[in-house]
């Protein structure tokens, strides 16, 4: 792919935020995870050969008619309910009208102006201060197809000769979930907007109705901001950007977006109000299509779906089985893993962290040895490989086993993490691995004691000090017998011996 | 013509059928010569399935030969389906450019049903283009003429299947009535059309025109045939979400009983008078007597605001139409202009849609984008929905007084091909009476009451009964045909041009 | 309100309908007609009367969260005017999506 680059100018983000105040706006599209399509039978399973999820609902042929998933709309309920929202007695879906070649139908089946849920509320928190996004809607409707660009530069739309169309993604349930202009958020807007999409995802997780995963497009957010000179009232011309598919790109985008529109409005100019395309590799946006002209979408009463009238016993019942909320959750486990603030703070700031260390303490670790490995060696063998720890090839019972065999003396620390990169590395359970390698340390006392007497031999200045009461100088000690022992010794162990010897 | 086969009802086809007097091959061949015949004359058909239907009739005659029971008492009968309906293996062209030789992968409920109750189909009737006329002239394949009078229209949007039945060619016909297609065509071809309660008949497989006021029911020479199709095709569809999920009532013993002894029946104020052709007017008046004297209780019953149907619907078929159709934009299926490697997916979709679709149908198209456009919304379509809802309360109050009420089908005779292509508003204004139905979704049929003494053409006498109240309009139609002796009103269409194997003229 | 033929092609662009100018002139006032005659509904804009989106009033129809075997691609895509990769080939798009 070719790389662009931008020529924006922008302005220091300080000093937006000397002279601005930001207001902001989150659209974010929740891909349903069931288990058929929101009108048909139809696989909603992600990959598959192209056009091979699809049939005559889906593809919108003459005469099909769409039946709503039951599922898809107690998810929506659910997803409302977990956002603070109020449940519409009686809403109906409403078709909203645009040609598209990924849209078989040329409408999408969405809701217009009676969304299932509505005004609600998520709190926050960053940086140990509070936030409120609130909720304007959250309402349900449907994905469209995908497009293959043919001709051209690689897969991009611009200059390309024909496009091929796959619909297995049509007709697939989607929640979109819009917030009221978010307002107050100082200088921490950008860091405001990536919690408020972890919070999402995380809710979404734990209601079980979405994996939430943003790089395969299940959580989407285009996310709006505007700028308002300090002391004024009046909303400034906002810019939506899409394409942001992670938790860091949503924040890079608004701060970027947030500097653009700042040096545009400093400069005497005026911020076009345009959709705006987040371009993840060069870290910049590139203007879309422009929204001076409104379009016309003529919304009208799905005609082929009948209203949904939720009863209050069917909402009542959702509510009594909602999960717990992920920052009650946060802060239950803090409480029982009995973390410092700053140490649940790394928590919550990784990725899948916390559900994984709660699996390793629920398979016998010990929290803080759970939270160690997983914080430590373990992020940054995703670091390195670009993935999610979620991605990892290790199981949380597999992390705990390991902290087993060196709560157990069979390994130290250092062996841990060969034994975890063993693990990563698909050689099989810790155990084995410990066997197969013979990682274990070595308890025979004989070499040990063989070991320390060579060591002691051979650095007598050291010896001397800590017979003179040093102890502390054993550390070069303890260094030079794992050297002579291959790392396979108990430093405990090691340093017991040096001091009996030399006192 | 086989007029022992051709002019029998269908119930009576299918007794001969499965008693063994007649086979169904024997059936069906008879009327797949009259098809032969007297299409270049008529032009019903848009497709005929000769082969294919033989197959399905021998299949029966396999059944009736081991002595098998037959799924149902139309078995073996043949039938035209209105070519607005998807069925696997036959273009489905809705009469338009646009879907010329298209064939669905998948059958529709209403053709399933046929399939399933051993219904022989011997191909597709013609229809104005996507259903949006009432002559029958819009299609994109050339008009049908009318069996009574060939100069003039067989009425529409489903003149193919009305036409079909009247010039003998078919025993009984599916269509499909948005505001009147069903009915009128019905009432200008001396024939029987019902259009069920909105959700009796599943929509599933049905190209959809205006969804909110499509059904899909029975055509027929005789009410009894037409209640026997009712009940094949009628029933609960889970595949369409306005499908009623209620018993279907029992329309057959309806138009057995054929008894309006102590029945209310209205006489609809605002449907009748100036404007109505004298043997309309004079044609419903006899057949309201002749109702009271079968022991009904007639009272005039006033709907204030059926004045305002033609308007309310003229608004609402045209924004779902609009809806409905964008989906024919050549990119799956159907009809593709203009792709020469330079034009962009929008261009080819706008000279697609310029080409596929006939003047008619644009002409409505932009009328409905515009009722639906951001201002004009509350203007248009949002009073249309509120005036609905005028027209439903209308008959709620009406149906509090009576069972059922009764209108003329059209204000007029069959007219004259051509006569009124070029004023829409002349055409539209023949829905009147047909419209309110649809709007308020009651059931509703037309039933032959005659000829009207000008021009001896038929008039429709209409019958409108509330939701799910579908036998009501069966007991009256079937009294009315009775009474009236209009069984075998088709026997007096002229007889028509034939071609082809020295087949006798009727 | 009269309907201008530039109201008209601006509704033929919305609708994605090719007219030629012939057409334009001949709609136009054809609109109008139909406008004019069907203007009297708007007598009940202002008032409070529940629209009627339906014929027959139903609530809660819904299937359950069951999958059914898919067609197979290659009936899916036999009507189609073009195809490709077992996907539907259509001609070059103009970027202006706002999918969602």
């Amino acid at each position: 792919m070719s790389v662009q680059y931008s020529s924006d100018e922008l302005m220091d983000y300080d000093e937006v935020m000397e002279r601005f105040d930001v207001v902001l706006g989150l659209e974010v599209h929740v891909e349903l995870g069931t288990r058929s399509k929101m009108w048909c039978g139809c696989s909603t399973e992600f990959g598959g050969e192209p056009n091979t999820h699809t049939c005559p609902v889906c593809l919108g042929l003459p005469g099909s008619l769409p039946v709503v998933n039951k599922k898809a709309v107690e998810s929506a309920i659910r997803i409302g309910l977990s956002l603070g929202c109020e449940i519409a007695p009686w809403c109906r879906f409403a078709r909203k009208q645009y040609f598209y070649p990924d849209m078989p139908k040329n409408y999408q089946i969405s809701q217009y102006d009676e969304p299932i849920a509505f005004d609600g509320l998520v709190e926050l928190e960053v940086d140990g201060t509070g936030y409120e996004v609130p909720i304007e809607r959250a309402h349900m409707e449907e994905d469209a197809g995908k497009s293959l660009h043919v001709g051209g530069a690689t897969g991009r739309i611009q200059g390309s000769d024909h496009s091929l169309m796959d619909y297995n993604r049509a007709g697939v349930p989607l929640v979109e979930i819009v917030t009221k202009p978010i307002r107050g958020t100082g200088t921490k807007g950008p860091q405001v907007a990536r919690a408020y999409m972890a919070h999402l995802r995380d809710m979404v997780r734990a209601l079980g109705v979405s994996q939430g995963r943003m790089e395969q497009g299940q959580l989407r957010c285009d996310a709006n901001v505007s700028l308002m000179p300090k002391g004024t009232t009046e909303l400034g011309t906002r810019t939506e950007t899409k394409n942001v598919n992670s938790l860091r790109s949503v924040e890079a985008a608004l701060q970027y977006e947030i500097c653009r529109q700042g040096a545009v409005l400093a400069g005497g100019g005026r911020v076009k109000q345009e959709t705006r395309m987040w371009n993840e590799a060069g870290g910049f946006t590139t203007a879309g299509r422009s929204k001076e002209q409104a379009e016309d979408y003529r919304y009208f009463p799905e005609p082929d779906l009948v209203p949904i009238a939720p009863s209050r016993e069917w909402i009542e019942q959702l509510r009594a089985g909602l999960p717990e909320m992920p920052a009650v959750k946060r802060a239950r486990l803090q409480s029982e893993w009995s973390f410092s603030d700053l140490e649940m703070r790394d928590v919550n700031g990784t990725e899948g962290a916390l559900d994984l260390i709660e699996s390793t303490v629920a398979a016998g670790c010990a929290p803080a040895a759970a939270r160690k490995w997983w914080l430590t060696e373990l992020a940054r063998a995703a670091n390195e490989r670009g993935v999610l720890l979620e991605d990892l090839p290790i199981a949380p019972a597999q992390v705990a086993e390991v902290q087993r065999l060196v709560e157990a003396g069979t390994i130290n620390d250092k062996l841990a993490r060969t034994v975890l990169e063993a693990v990563l590395a698909g050689e099989g359970s810790p155990e084995r691995i410990v066997e197969e390698r013979g990682l274990a340390v070595v308890s025979d006392e004989g070499a040990l004691s063989a070991a320390v007497d060579a060591a002691i031999e051979a650095n007598p200045d050291v010896a001397e000090k800590i017979r003179g009461g040093k102890t502390q100088a054993a550390g070069a000690l303890i260094g030079a017998v794992m050297k002579r022992m291959g790392g396979r010794a108990d430093a405990r162990r090691v340093r017991e011996l040096i001091i009996a010897k030399l006192s | 013509m086989n007029r022992d086969i051709c002019t029998a009802t269908a119930l009576e086809l299918g007794r001969r059928i499965r008693t063994g007097e007649l086979t169904s091959v024997e059936t069906t061949r008879a009327f797949l010569d009259r098809i032969e015949a007297v299409e270049p004359a008529v032009h019903a058909f848009l497709s005929v399935d000769g082969e294919r239907a033989l197959a399905q009739a021998a299949a029966i005659d396999a059944l009736v030969a081991a002595g098998d029971p037959l799924p149902s008492p139309l078995a073996g009968v043949p039938v035209a389906v209105k070519d607005l309906l998807c069925y696997e293996g036959l273009p489905t062209t809705a009469a338009s450019r646009m879907l010329e030789g298209w064939v669905p992968p998948y059958n529709s409920t209403v053709v399933q049903r046929l399939l399933d109750a051993g219904l022989v189909i011997l191909g597709k009737t013609n229809l104005d283009e996507f259903a949006t006329g009432s002559s029958t002239e819009s299609s994109a394949f050339g008009p049908t003429h009318n069996p009574w009078d060939l100069d003039r229209v067989p009425g529409g949007s489903g003149g193919g299947s009305a036409a079909a039945l009247a010039a003998f060619e078919t025993p009984l016909a599916i269509g499909t009535d948005t505001g009147g297609s069903i009915r009128q065509p019905a009432s200008m071809t001396g024939t029987v059309g019902v259009k069920p309660t909105y959700g009796a008949v599943s929509r599933f497989g049905i190209i959809a025109m205006a969804s909110s006021l499509d059904q899909a029911g029975p055509c027929a020479r005789t009410v009894a045939d037409a209640a026997a199709l009712h009940a094949v095709i009628a029933g609960h569809d889970p595949a369409d979400s306005t499908s009623l999920d209620e018993p279907v009532p029992d329309v057959v013993a309806a138009a057995d009983s054929a008894d309006v002894a102590g029945m209310r029946i209205g006489v609809v104020a605002q449907l009748g008078g100036e404007g109505y052709a004298a043997g309309v007017e004079q044609r419903f008046g006899e057949s309201v007597e002749l109702l009271r004297a079968a022991g009904a209780e007639i009272v005039e019953v006033s709907c204030p605001h059926f004045t305002q149907a033609l308007a309310t619907y003229y608004l609402i078929m045209p924004s779902e139409l609009s809806s409905n159709l964008a989906r024919y934009d050549a990119m799956r299926y159907g009809l593709r202009v203009g792709d020469d490697g330079t034009n962009s997916a929008e261009a080819v979709m706008r000279l697609s849609r310029g080409a596929g679709f006939g003047a008619e149908l644009k002409r409505r198209i932009i009328l409905g984008t515009y009722a639906l456009s951001a201002g004009y919304y509350d203007a248009y379509y949002g009073s249309a929905q509120k005036m609905r809802t005028l027209i439903a309360r209308d008959f709620a109050a009406a149906f509090e007084q009576v069972d059922v009420l009764v209108s003329p089908v059209a204000p007029t005779t069959a007219f004259k091909l051509g006569e009124r292509v070029g004023d829409p508003l002349a055409m539209y204004a023949g829905d009147l009476c047909t419209l309110p139905a649809n709007l308020a979704g009651v059931a509703a049929g037309s039933f032959p009451a005659g000829l009207a003494p000008e021009d001896g053409l038929p008039v429709g006498f209409q019958v409108m009964a509330p939701v799910l109240g579908d036998d009501r309009v069966y007991r009256v139609g079937a009294a009315l045909e009775g009474l009236a002796g209009t069984a075998d009103l088709c026997g007096q269409v002229p007889d028509l041009p034939v071609e082809g194997s020295g087949e006798a003229a009727k | 309100m009269a309907l201008t033929p530039q109201d008209v092609s601006r509704l033929a662009e919305l609708a994605r309908i090719e007219l030629t100018p012939a057409e334009l002139a001949e709609i136009a006032p054809q609109l109008d007609v139909i406008l004019e005659a069907v203007a009297s509904v708007g007598q009940v804009a202002d008032q409070d009367i529940p629209p009627s989106s339906h014929a027959v009033p139903l609530t809660n129809v819904m299937r359950d969260d069951e999958r059914r075997d898919s067609w197979p691609a290659e009936a899916m895509l036999r009507g189609a005017p073009a195809q490709g990769q077992q996907r539907f080939r259509v001609p070059r798009i103009i970027d202006d999506s706002d999918a969602g």
